[in-house]
C-alpha cells in the first residue's frame, strides 16, 4: 500500500484554469448582457362590433394625431413632440378649470358615488379612503388622451409620441408623490404607488381610437 | 544593503496558481447567473427605437417576443424588403399569431398566464400599419399586456 500511494502522482491542476476559461468564454459569447426594456402598455379588451362606443365629452379627449408624413397634431393643431408632454400635463391637471381642458372629480365625490352604487366595489372604496387619508382630497381628471396614427406612420415617431405622453403621466405622478410622501414615485412602496396610480392612471386610448365618440 | 537584496531575491517564492481556477469559476458563475441565452436567431433586422420612459421587463420567463422588421439581407430574395413578422425562429404571417399565443400560453403554468407579457420588438423604420394589425390580433386572443421594446438614449 505504502508503495502504491507513493506511486500515484499528484494530478496537475494547472489546466483547470484553462478549462474554466473556455467555459467562461463560451458563456460570454452566447449570452447577451442587455436587459429588455420598453414601454409597457395594456391593450383594451376586444369589444363586440355592435357594442356602443363609450361616450366621452369632447373637452375630456385630447386627440393626438400622427399622419403619414410623421407630423404630430394635438387638438387639431400641429405641434412638435417636445411640446406634447407639457400639453398633456396641462390637459390633465387643468389648474384654472379651463373649459377646453379636462374635467375633474374629487376623490371624496368618487367615494360617495361608489358607496351609492347598488353593489359597491369594496376594493375601490378602500383605495379611495386610503387616498383621502394619505394624499388628501385631490382632483382626479376625467381626461383621456387618444392617440391616432396613420398606417404609414413610422414606428419610431409613434414610440416618441408614446414616450412623450407617458412622460407627462410619470412627471405628474412624481409631483404628487413628492407632495404626499416627500419621495419620488419610484422610491415609494408598492401600495403607495398604487394610490398614486389611482389618481393619475395612464389614460391613453390607442387601439381603436375611432371608437371614442364625442358627445 | 547588497547582501540583503541578494537574500531577498533568492527567497521570493513562486506565486501559487492553485486558486486561479476558483477565481475563474466565480467569474463564470457570475456570468451564468447575470446573463440570458439569446432567445432566437433574428431573421429580421431590428433597430430598436429610443425612449426615455422605459422600464425593465420583470420576470423574463413570462415574456414572449414578437419581432417585426425587414428581413435580413440573405432572406430578402425570398421575403422581399417589406417588414415581416417573426415568431420563434421563423418568419410568420399575421394569421399565425393567435396560434403562437396559444402555444406560448401552453408552455407556462396556468396561474401565470394572465401575467404574461408580449414584447414587441419592432424596427424603428417600420410602418404602423403592420404593428396595428398585430395589436388587433393580440387583442382578439386576450393577450393584452404588451411591451414596446425600446432602449434608452445614450445621452442623458
Amino acid at each position: 500500500m505504502a508503495r502504491r500511494r507513493k506511486g500515484i502522482p499528484e494530478i496537475n491542476a494547472a489546466s483547470m484554469a484553462d478549462i474554466a476559461f473556455m467555459l467562461l468564454i463560451f458563456f460570454l459569447v452566447t449570452t447577451t448582457m442587455s436587459v429588455d426594456k420598453g414601454i409597457t402598455r395594456k391593450l383594451p379588451p376586444p369589444v363586440p362590433p355592435d357594442a356602443e362606443a363609450p361616450k366621452v365629452k369632447e373637452r375630456n379627449v385630447l386627440t393626438v394625431l400622427v399622419n403619414k408624413d410623421n407630423q404630430v397634431a394635438a387638438k387639431g393643431e400641429l405641434t412638435d413632440i417636445d411640446a406634447l408632454t407639457q400639453m398633456v400635463k396641462d390637459f390633465i391637471v387643468n389648474p384654472n378649470d379651463d373649459p377646453n381642458l379636462s374635467e375633474h372629480e374629487f376623490i371624496s365625490d368618487l367615494l360617495e358615488k361608489e358607496m351609492k352604487k347598488p353593489n359597491p366595489d369594496k376594493k375601490k372604496i378602500e383605495t379611495y379612503k386610503r387616498i383621502l387619508d394619505e394624499i388628501g382630497n385631490v382632483p382626479k381628471s376625467k381626461g383621456v388622451v387618444s392617440l391616432q396614427t396613420d398606417r404609414a406612420t413610422k414606428y419610431e415617431v409613434y414610440i416618441q409620441v408614446q414616450d412623450a405622453i407617458v412622460k407627462a403621466f410619470n412627471e405628474l405622478r412624481d409631483d404628487l408623490a413628492k407632495q404626499a410622501y416627500g419621495k419620488p414615485y419610484n422610491d415609494l412602496k408598492e401600495d403607495q404607488q398604487k394610490l398614486i396610480r389611482e389618481v393619475y392612471p395612464v389614460s391613453l386610448s390607442e387601439a381603436e381610437p375611432r371608437r371614442v365618440k364625442t358627445k | 544593503m547588497a547582501v540583503i537584496g541578494k537574500k531577498k531575491e533568492r527567497s521570493t517564492p513562486a506565486i501559487s496558481t492553485a486558486s486561479l481556477p476558483d477565481i475563474i469559476f466565480i467569474l463564470l458563475f457570475f456570468f451564468m447567473v447575470s446573463t440570458t441565452i439569446k432567445e432566437v436567431d433574428y431573421k429580421v433586422i431590428i433597430r430598436l427605437p429610443e425612449a426615455t420612459q422605459v422600464k425593465k421587463l420583470e420576470n423574463k420567463s413570462l415574456v414572449s417576443y414578437i419581432y417585426i422588421g425587414p428581413p435580413q439581407k440573405a432572406l430578402q430574395e425570398r421575403y422581399g424588403t417589406k417588414p415581416v413578422i417573426q415568431l420563434n425562429d421563423q418568419i410568420a404571417s399575421l394569421s399565425q399569431i393567435p396560434q403562437y399565443v396559444e402555444l406560448e400560453r401552453a408552455q407556462r403554468p396556468q396561474a401565470d398566464v394572465p401575467k404574461m407579457t408580449f414584447s414587441l420588438k419592432v424596427d424603428k423604420e417600420t410602418d404602423m400599419g403592420i404593428v396595428t394589425d398585430v395589436k388587433q390580433e393580440l387583442r382578439k386572443v386576450q393577450a393584452l399586456k404588451i411591451n414596446y421594446s425600446a432602449r434608452k438614449p445614450y445621452t442623458k
